[in-house]
């Protein structure tokens, strides 16, 4: 049987993506983000993961508005680092685990999740900058490789209508069924990426909500169903435009088990963004 | 014969009715998405690098070759990113233009913000962390 056994919640910023290729992880306006990650990491290689479920969305790297998905899952044994408008950056590809995707896409569908399944499909800063923040790129055979199999799920969190925070909620609980449903032993970590608070349009860009993201950490954690509630409407009035990504923790949150308990926190807000981070690992 | 469809009901809306605003900004929904198909499909176009190549060698045959409106070209000629996003260009794929002309994300929201890019770092938490 599947087992999902940890969830992350964590901003997938870009800019976090060009600190870590640039190998300014250690300077002091970095520091207080990526040395939350150091811990994280540590955790993850003693749960030894089999498979990442990522959800994140697409920024314009893979897919258009001339056809565009509400949920997408991969479905292939490998994926591609996508060129977003300033090259390819040097990350080793993400490998897949088909045998696991076509059980999740199969076990979806019949639980009346009309997905789109994707079986090329290049995955972005969305994905990359969690990938790299919670796994170690290990050396094996003389060929960088990530140390666990990755399902990216994209979510439509650009052209409204978006899918509701319940409806997010309700996919997190319909992955869990799948990995339950799993005829092999594999244990699942689930990461929800986005936010916290940013509004990239307009004259208050780069505005923030410190308090309304430190009470989104609080509430992930001991009250989610509260957060199911909320319209898009009020979560961009509390989290701004481009805030609204926030919707895809809930999947993270609707895959873990009421006795989930958090492990890590953090939160950094240095420029146009609040980075937050949250950990929850189920219990044995 | 009796139906089982329970009666019908709209579904409960997520957004304020007639465009919703937040903190002025638009919200970027069908209307917007239809408005900026041209604009977002030649920004789309420059994830390619020999694209890139070839707006930078040849803007306005580029612009042609998308099929954009003469307003939509002008907003394009003057960098106006603000006009762009009414025009319903998609701030992620705005970003693409912003690559190939030189204006970074944080130079875009200066100008949205109608302050020198050093003024608006100035208003920042930890300008270094870029």
């Amino acid at each position: 049987m599947g087992q999902i056994i940890a969830g992350i919640g964590t901003s997938h910023v870009p800019s976090v993506g060009g600190a870590y290729d640039r190998g300014n992880t250690g300077t002091p306006s970095w520091k207080p983000l990526f040395d939350a990650y150091v811990p994280v990491r540590q955790w993850l290689r003693e749960l030894k993961p089999d498979v990442a479920i990522m959800v994140y969305n697409d920024h314009g790297a893979d897919f258009f508005f001339d056809k565009y998905p509400t949920f997408a899952v991969g479905c292939a044994d490998r994926y591609a680092i996508a060129d977003e408008g300033f090259g390819t950056r040097p990350l080793p590809a993400i490998p897949g685990d088909l045998a696991f995707s076509q059980h999740l896409c199969r076990s979806l569908v019949y639980d009346e999740f009309d997905i789109t399944v994707c079986q090329e499909m290049r995955v972005e800063h969305g994905f990359l900058v969690p990938m790299h923040l919670c796994f170690d790129v290990a050396q094996e055979g003389g060929e960088p490789a990530w140390p666990v199999a990755s399902v990216p799920i994209a979510v439509n969190v650009l052209q409204h209508p978006l899918p509701t925070a319940r409806r997010c909620w309700r996919l997190g609980q319909a992955i869990r069924r799948a990995v339950d449903s799993y005829e092999r032993d594999i244990k699942v970590a689930i990461i929800g990426t986005g936010g916290m608070s940013h509004q990239l349009t307009g004259k208050n860009f780069g505005q923030m909500h410190k308090d309304n993201d430190l009470d989104f950490l609080d509430r992930i954690e001991r009250d989610p169903e509260s957060l199911t509630q909320l319209t898009h409407q009020t979560m961009m009035e509390r989290f701004g435009v481009e805030g609204i990504e926030l919707i895809m923790w809930l999947v993270m949150r609707g895959a873990l088990s009421g006795a989930a308990r958090r492990i890590h926190k953090n939160y950094y807000a240095p420029m146009t963004t609040g980075m937050g981070l949250i950990t929850l690992e189920e219990q044995a | 014969m009796t139906s089982t469809c329970p009666p019908l009901q709209p579904p409960p809306q997520q957004l304020a009715a007639g465009g919703a605003k937040i903190a002025d900004s638009d919200v970027f929904d069908l209307a917007m998405s239809w408005r900026g198909l041209r604009i977002n499909k030649m920004c789309n176009a420059l994830s390619m690098p020999h694209e890139r190549d070839g707006y930078k060698a040849d803007e306005e045959a580029f612009m042609a070759r998308f099929n954009l409106t003469g307003d939509e070209r002008i907003l394009v000629r003057t960098r106006d990113f603000g006009g762009l996003l009414a025009a319903g260009g998609n701030i992620y794929f705005l970003l693409k233009l912003g690559v190939v002309t030189g204006n970074g994300l944080y130079r875009m929201g200066a100008n949205m913000r109608g302050e020198s890019f050093e003024q608006f770092l100035a208003t920042r938490n930890d300008p270094g962390a870029t």
